[in-house]
């Protein structure tokens, strides 16, 4: 194994100055176990810059205040805080317009807003909703749920033994019943990119709408929406470096205008008296309540340190991080890897002959490894590989080969303890 | 940290996950119960074949981690010819056990082949692992039909 000298080379191929940017993260310092934190569960939550957890001190130390309602100073701070997040968003992933972007808790609630709302208006008995094998279960339960609700029926495409979506019996379950297509740009469980442009013109020829669950995508590329047409997008701050508890539905103004709302209450009314209400304008028709506003401007403050980086640099040196470990992995015969695709993003999910998740994940973690273990909220890939758990080492753009490598020697003590 | 892990995969837990003991299906059973952690997917399933109060015979089919199919398997073997009250009372020594509530070693010639998993209690994450298969062959034996879970 020529391991050390490939640690040891320089990357020529990439610009990127990793060991720059992971003195921008705090958390990657911190000893686990005595050994330092090797943090490979990025697919679950991301870290967070310093710049992200300042902004969030700040804001409860500084500006704390309830947005769109006081006509006192903080009021209006919090207010124009909070909106500028919402900007920066529609700019980052190239909406048309700040009307399109609402502010939910994650992609979770994102799915459910769309099925419940959308489906409320435009699914009914007969009708058909696909979706894809490799979803979260996030992108299957709401859709299962509404299904049930409304006598609509679940179509499910397949994928083939690279955990790549078949494109052609994708576009054969398409039909005049079909009311929406859902599925996700990236899989968490195995980190396929999906053909999504393609998979959303497929959709459009029939007149069908597209949403698009961007939960994995977005920490590992730029997204231009308009680009890629979808109607409806939604993804979570945590896992691209900003808080949780906050996330985006994107939606395209016509389709959100002509959907009822969400959830009733405060900031989503025009007027109310008890024989009618008028709701709001987009998008405060769908943010009943007093949002999460802290987390919002904490998420605001992660879109500016993507918008610092050279996202190509990034992409090429994620790319050749992810060929790496993937060689080094596979190098033991005793790994098998889930999830072939020639696009992938982040993700490499992995057997160990003869050992099970948990005891790998219990096993690397007293090294300071941290992987996700089980079936990554996504049954039903397990269920096509016949497997019932792997585990995942997922990779943002602050993690190193020499991280990759502590990997592949915390599963050699694996096969040490299991023979 | 590695002595932790030494203590945890004990030879005893890694033959029993190996070899795991009365691993099969049980025909002519007479209650059967489903053991199923859905976070983490272990999923097994315990069989018994009761004479009277004495447990018969006991066996178990199912997948998962090393901890929870040596437990399903040692729990299969201590239990087999107990009699429901002294199976109630393993039972009980083991969830002290891995719950780090007596000392493995202090009780190690009462404990047995059970003193093995005394290694578990320093990981938490893993206790769920190691007692479903014990709760499932306790929900088995009150004649209860409902699957267990230990998340």
């Amino acid at each position: 194994m020529n391991v050390t000298a490939e640690i040891t080379a320089p990357a020529v191929t990439s610009k990127f100055d990793v060991a720059r940017i992971r003195k921008d993260f705090p958390i990657l310092h911190r000893q686990v176990h005595g050994k330092p934190l090797v943090y490979l569960d990025n697919a679950a939550t991301s870290q967070k810059p310093k710049a992200v957890i300042d902004a969030i001190e700040r804001y409860y130390k500084e500006q704390n205040s309830n947005v769109h309602r006081g006509v006192h100073f903080l009021s209006g701070f919090a207010t124009e805080a909070y909106e500028e997040t919402r900007k920066k968003i529609t700019r980052y992933i190239n909406a048309a317009s700040e009307r399109e972007i609402i502010f939910v808790k994650g992609t979770t609630e994102g799915v459910n807003l769309v099925a419940q709302s959308f489906g409320k208006k435009y699914i009914g008995k007969g009708d058909e909703v696909v979706i894809t094998v490799l979803e979260h279960h996030s992108n299957i339960v709401p859709w299962q749920m509404l299904c049930e609700e409304r006598g609509a029926t679940l179509r499910v495409a397949p994928i083939n033994d690279d955990g790549e979506v078949i494109v052609d019996e994708y576009a054969k379950l398409l039909s005049a019943k079909t009311k929406i297509v859902a599925f996700a740009h990236v899989s968490n469980a195995l980190g396929t990119v999906n053909p999504v442009k393609e998979m959303i013109a497929l959709a459009h020829e029939l007149g069908i709408p597209a949403l698009i669950d961007g939960a994995q995508a977005m920490p590992h590329m730029r997204v231009d929406l308009r680009d890629l047409d979808c109607d409806f997008y939604t993804f979570s701050s945590h896992k691209m470096f900003g808080p949780t508890g906050v996330g985006v539905l994107y939606g395209k103004e016509k389709l959100l205008n002509a959907m009822p709302p969400y959830q009733g209450g405060g900031d989503m009314i025009r007027s109310v008296t008890f024989e009618k209400t008028t709701y709001n304008d987009l998008p405060y028709k769908f943010e009943a309540g007093t949002p999460n506003i802290a987390d919002v401007v904490g998420f605001g403050a992660a879109v500016d340190y993507l918008n610092n980086l050279d996202f190509h640099a990034v992409e090429a040196y994620e790319r050749e991080l992810l060929a790496y470990a993937t060689e080094v992995l596979t190098r033991n015969k005793r790994i098998r890897v889930i999830g072939t695709s020639k696009h992938k993003a982040g993700v490499i999910s992995f057997i160990v002959d003869g050992v099970h998740a948990h005891d790998v994940g219990t096993i690397v973690d007293s090294e300071g490894i941290a992987v996700r273990t089980g079936h990554h909220c996504a049954m039903p890939v397990m269920q096509r590989f016949n497997v019932p758990a792997t585990a995942r080492a997922s990779f943002a753009f602050y993690n190193t080969k020499e991280e990759a490598d502590a990997l592949v020697r915390g599963i050699l003590r694996v096969i040490e303890v299991f023979g | 940290m590695m002595s932790e892990l030494k203590a945890l995969y004990q030879e005893i837990i890694l033959d029993h996950n190996k070899s795991p003991r009365n691993f099969r299906a049980m025909e002519d059973a007479d209650r059967s119960v489903e053991g199923y952690n859905p976070l983490c997917g272990d999923h097994y399933m315990v069989y018994v074949k009761m004479d009277g109060d004495v447990v018969k015979d006991i066996s178990f089919t199912g997948a998962g981690c090393a901890i929870s199919k040596a437990s399903a398997s040692v729990m299969s073997s201590l239990v087999k010819g107990k009699t429901k009250a002294e199976a109630e009372k393993l039972f009980d020594q083991f969830h002290h056990l891995v719950m780090g509530e007596v000392s493995g070693e202090n009780q190690a010639e009462e404990l047995g082949k059970l003193a093995a998993f005394s290694g578990v209690s320093e990981f938490p994450a893993r206790v769920k692992c190691a007692i479903l298969a014990w709760h499932t062959m306790k929900s088995a034996l009150e004649a209860k039909a409902e699957p267990v879970s230990t998340e």
